[in-house]
């Protein structure tokens, strides 16, 4: 094991060989804000193919997790591993919808510009962009139901408009590996139905999906895994098997899952 | 009044308008980025930068003062981010500290040096000498072929048009990640971007042209193209290429009508002597942002809030 | 000679010149907070540039009036108007386009100052060639300063610290809370319009003695450098009016002790110089302090890291860790736990199954909400109540997590 223990907080990290065909395993992270761990050392392996949902109550880490995980912001300690190499040699396998609100949609740019984002990394710096690679927006973007926006503003999107144009642009990135922080959160049903139609196509494709999750009651129906975490990991797992009342109790407090047991009719184990 | 114009008016405008472009296009990410006042910032530590060379060297060299004033913009932007992130001071307020106290700096060195012998003052650092730029050698329109004539060329001329192409050339080389890390610096350090590199470039850029422009045209000019030519571009459209388009188009309108006005205007109200022409391009510039805010196609935040 | 300057023994204009930069000092810096609170600092930056074409065009109507054009009282007076003037047009910028307040201020920071510039050209041709000397007000100078101009100066800044003695309460109010102050009826506007006029008011002041740029230093460093002192809003007030008074007077006295040290400058590098104190030293939020406690919290939490995952014999997979456990004395520098190593592994284990167990209990869910994954245990539960808890893990047999 001594070959992955290589790691300084915040220098040059190693993958972790062993875990080679695991699309994101993490060992021992732990983030800080200040003085407290928004994550403590958090273990966590998502297998290949899978949906999963990271589950927690707010403040509970989770988008502080993908966003370590992410090299966005600092890791106080610990390793990420992506397909068993770094973070900086797996960027290519990686696509990422961050929270909508996290940019200024009064940028003067249209959702095609947007999506065509995606494709930086094989455009490069000077790379013009050809008709396939504008064909291929189109695409995405007509796989999120957006195709007929092309050139508007994004400035004039609606809040689920803009959530399916991040979509997009996570598609024209073409990875193995998508990361999601809060998709569903505050778009219309029509929206939420059109994401996670287009995230079941990108599993049925064997691609892996990990999603920032926040409504209980569709963990079940959207995903197949779920990761349960309240600063530190409480439980991970098939949904089937991880998702019960005592580690929803443990992640979320007492009072809070015992109303939320009710509504999700999870009964007792 | 061909030779009399190229002369006296040719060199100045065009080096009005070179120095325009060159702040224009940096100043275009700065304003979407909200760093708009970096500017601002650059062009006050420029001062103290120059005093600095000029007490090194010990004589009025202009390569030893722009080297000076870019090192002292790169210590005024190492200063902020080091006042924004470990003192935890939000951006303004760093800058405000910073640019300040290195000014004070500036001004107190130039009064205890014996500087009044050379061309080295206050008002100069502010207002430039745009008027004086002359081109002594130039007959008329033929001296643009006359190469004796064009050895006579203020040498401001040439240091500008390098850094206009510089910038020009970092726009076009960077284009793809500039635009992608100010729109969304998150997604671009995914991309693996190395965004605070890229934000340091910007940064860089910009107080080069800020120090070229304001070897030849003053502080004032720096401030305004970096703000107003962008900030009025940003109100005629809704697409960033288009955008820099109109920021340049701007720029150049506001040199070269700015130095007319400055130049012409009093004589035309009977007047005898010409107008500070920096002060008077900073002055365009600011009613070509006026009308744009008043008439401009895109001057309103459109559609949806983020939160909607 | 600084020592007499400082006591005031230098004769009248001198004193009263400290004494009025002092008191400026105390206006710049307590009206600054409110600015700083309200993350418009820079605004600052655009009021003081705005006065220029206010002091150009005050000088070209009182000369053409006949009187006389450097008259301070009439100056100060155009300069308030354009300044004003500069306000709104920032304003209106931010409020009816989409460009954001940044731009806004540059903009008409820029604009007015190149339109002062050229009215100075303007009075430069008009008085052919006399110097009008307007461009002092750039830099300030109190050198030569005429007797009633310095009284002026003086009284007016004993008015500004008076107001905004005056105003302080709705001011601290609502710079630190506007929705607070909205919902108990507060006209937040009109405050806010309020603070704007006494930062102007400070500023034209301050024209004469420190000069419009680095009168911007005064609205801003003081309280800048008060927040490093304090958390408390109206704590931070009387300390940057403190901080702006003690460099306004420190700054004029050591100015007035020598020729060639201008008083503009000293003032705001006497201001920077306390301010670089308090960035490096303060207690709180220093760069000193913050820096020690980063670094032993991440030890902390590398130490803690490390002892987990010996008690669940997992690999340490960082080398700072294995480094931090050895040099405890808690680990052999191949991995393996020592004596002492196991003993206290075994109790952070156990600690992470009681936090586990206490997390799921009703009752000790605000204990636990305040569980930073540091903290000993026993400093938040009761001894009976972590046996309840030891008494369900060994039930349920739990172990390390």
């Amino acid at each position: 094991m001594a070959e992955f223990a290589d790691t300084t907080p915040g220098k040059r990290s190693q993958g972790l060989p062993a875990l080679a065909d695991k699309p994101l395993a993490v060992r021992g992270m732990t983030v800080s804000y200040g003085q407290k761990p928004a994550v403590f050392s958090l273990d966590m392996t998502v297998e290949d193919g899978s949906m999963t949902a990271i589950i927690g109550p707010n403040g509970a880490g989770k988008s502080t997790t993908l966003k370590a995980v992410l090299g966005i912001v600092p890791r106080l300690s610990g390793m990420v591993s992506v397909y068993g190499a770094p973070l900086a040699k797996a960027r290519h396998r990686i696509a990422y919808v961050p929270q909508r609100a996290s940019v200024d949609w009064d940028f003067p740019t249209r959702v095609i510009d947007v999506v065509l984002m995606g494709m930086a990394r094989e455009l490069g710096l000077l790379g013009l962009v050809r008709e396939r690679h504008r064909e291929r927006a189109f695409h995405c973007l007509d796989r999120v139901g957006m195709k007929d926006f092309a050139e508007r503003q994004i400035g004039q999107l609606s809040g689920g408009q803009q959530q399916r144009v991040f979509l997009a642009r996570a598609l024209a990135q073409g990875a193995d590996l998508y990361l999601l922080d809060e998709p569903f959160a505050g778009v219309d049903a029509a929206t939420e139905r059109a994401i996670i139609d287009v995230l079941k196509s990108l599993k049925d494709e064997g691609r892996t999906v990990v999603a920032v999750h926040h409504d209980l009651s569709t963990v079940r129906d959207y995903f197949d895994r779920v990761m349960m975490i309240n600063v530190r990991k409480v439980a991970e797992g098939r949904v089937s098997e991880a998702f019960n009342e005592a580690n929803l109790q443990q992640a979320y407090g007492g009072r809070l899952a015992a109303n939320l047991m009710d509504q999700l009719q999870l009964g007792g184990h | 009044m061909g030779g009399e114009f190229v002369m006296l008016s040719l060199v100045p405008i065009a080096i009005g308008v070179l120095a325009a472009i060159a702040c224009a296009l940096p100043g275009n990410f700065l304003v979407l980025r909200r760093q708009a006042l970096i500017g601002d910032a650059i062009s006050h530590v420029v001062l103290p930068g120059i005093v600095v060379a000029f007490l090194v060297t010990g004589m009025v060299n202009s390569w030893a003062m722009m080297a000076g004033a870019a090192g002292a913009a790169v210590v005024a932007v190492m200063l902020i981010e080091l006042i924004r992130r470990l003192g935890r001071i939000e951006p303004g307020a760093a800058m405000g500290v910073a640019f300040t106290a290195l000014f004070a700096f500036g001004v107190l060195l130039l009064e205890q040096s014996d500087t009044s012998s050379v061309h080295l003052d206050v008002q100069h650092a502010l207002y430039g000498n745009l008027e004086s730029l002359i081109w002594v050698e130039a007959t008329g329109w033929g001296s643009l072929l006359d190469p004796v004539a064009l050895a006579g060329l203020p040498p401001e001329l040439p240091r500008i048009a390098i850094v206009a192409a510089a910038t020009l050339l970092y726009t076009l080389l960077l284009w793809r990640p500039l635009k992608i890390s100010t729109f969304d610096e998150g997604f671009a350090r995914v991309l693996g971007m190395r965004t605070n590199l890229i934000g340091l470039s910007l940064v860089i850029m910009a107080a080069i042209a800020a120090v070229a422009a304001f070897d030849a045209v003053g502080s004032i000019i720096v401030i305004a193209m970096f703000i107003c030519p962008p900030a009025a571009a940003r109100l005629m459209t809704n697409r960033l290429e288009v955008q820099v388009l109109w920021s340049v188009a701007f720029a150049v309108f506001s040199a070269v009508i700015g130095y007319v006005l400055a130049g012409y205007g009093p004589l035309w109200l009977g007047g005898e002597d010409a107008v500070s022409a920096a002060g008077m391009i900073a002055t365009v510039s600011g009613l070509v942002l006026a009308i744009a805010a008043l008439y401009a196609p895109h001057r309103k935040r459109s559609g949806a809030p983020a939160d909607a | 000679m600084l020592i007499e300057a400082l006591t005031l023994q230098l004769g009248y204009n001198a004193t009263l010149v400290a004494i009025g930069a002092g008191l400026l000092g105390i206006a710049a810096g307590a009206a600054g907070t409110f600015l700083f609170l309200r993350k418009r600092a820079l605004v600052s930056d655009a009021i003081s540039h705005a006065t220029l074409p206010g002091i150009g065009l005050a000088f070209i109507v009182m000369v053409a009036l006949g009187g006389d054009g450097r008259n301070l009282a009439g100056l100060m007076l155009g300069a308030a108007l354009t300044a004003g003037a500069g306000l709104l047009a920032m304003h209106w910028l931010t409020r009816r386009t989409r460009l954001a307040e940044d731009a806004a201020i540059g903009a008409v920071l820029s604009v007015f100052f190149g339109f002062g510039v050229v009215l100075l050209t303007v009075i430069q041709s008009l008085s052919k060639g006399r110097q009008a000397g307007l461009e002092e007000f750039l830099l300030g100078a109190t050198a030569g300063m005429l007797y009633a101009d310095a009284v002026l100066i003086a009284v007016a800044g004993a008015v500004a610290v008076l107001a905004i003695w005056l105003l302080r309460r709705p001011m601290t109010l609502v710079a630190f809370d506007p929705g607070f102050a909205a919902s108990i009826g507060m006209n937040v506007p009109r405050v806010d319009l309020t603070m704007m006029g006494l930062v102007m008011a400070v500023t034209i002041i301050g024209l004469k003695v420190v000069g419009l740029v680095l009168i911007v230093a005064l609205l801003i460093i003081p309280p800048v450098t008060a927040r490093f002192w304090s958390n408390h809003s109206g704590h931070v007030l009387w300390i940057a009016g403190a901080l702006g008074g003690l460099a306004g007077f420190v700054g004029a006295a050591i100015s007035a002790s020598a020729p060639s040290l201008p008083t503009g400058p000293l003032i705001v590098l006497t201001a920077f110089a306390l301010f670089t104190v308090s960035l490096l030293f303060a207690p709180g939020r220093g760069i000193l302090v913050v820096w020690l406690r980063h670094r032993r919290h991440q030890r902390r939490i590398h130490l803690r890291q490390g002892l987990l995952a010996l008690a669940q014999e997992l690999p340490i997979y960082e080398r700072y860790t294995l480094r931090l456990l050895v040099r405890a004395g808690l680990a052999r520098p191949d991995g393996v736990p020592t004596q002492a190593g196991r003993a206290r592994a075994a109790k952070a284990c156990r600690d992470e199954a009681r936090w586990a167990i206490a997390r799921r209990i009703h009752s000790h869910e605000a204990a636990v909400s305040r569980y930073d994954g540091l903290m000993p245990i026993e400093q938040v539960l009761t001894l009976d109540e972590i046996h309840e808890i030891d008494r369900q893990i060994d039930a349920g047999g739990g172990g390390c997590a």
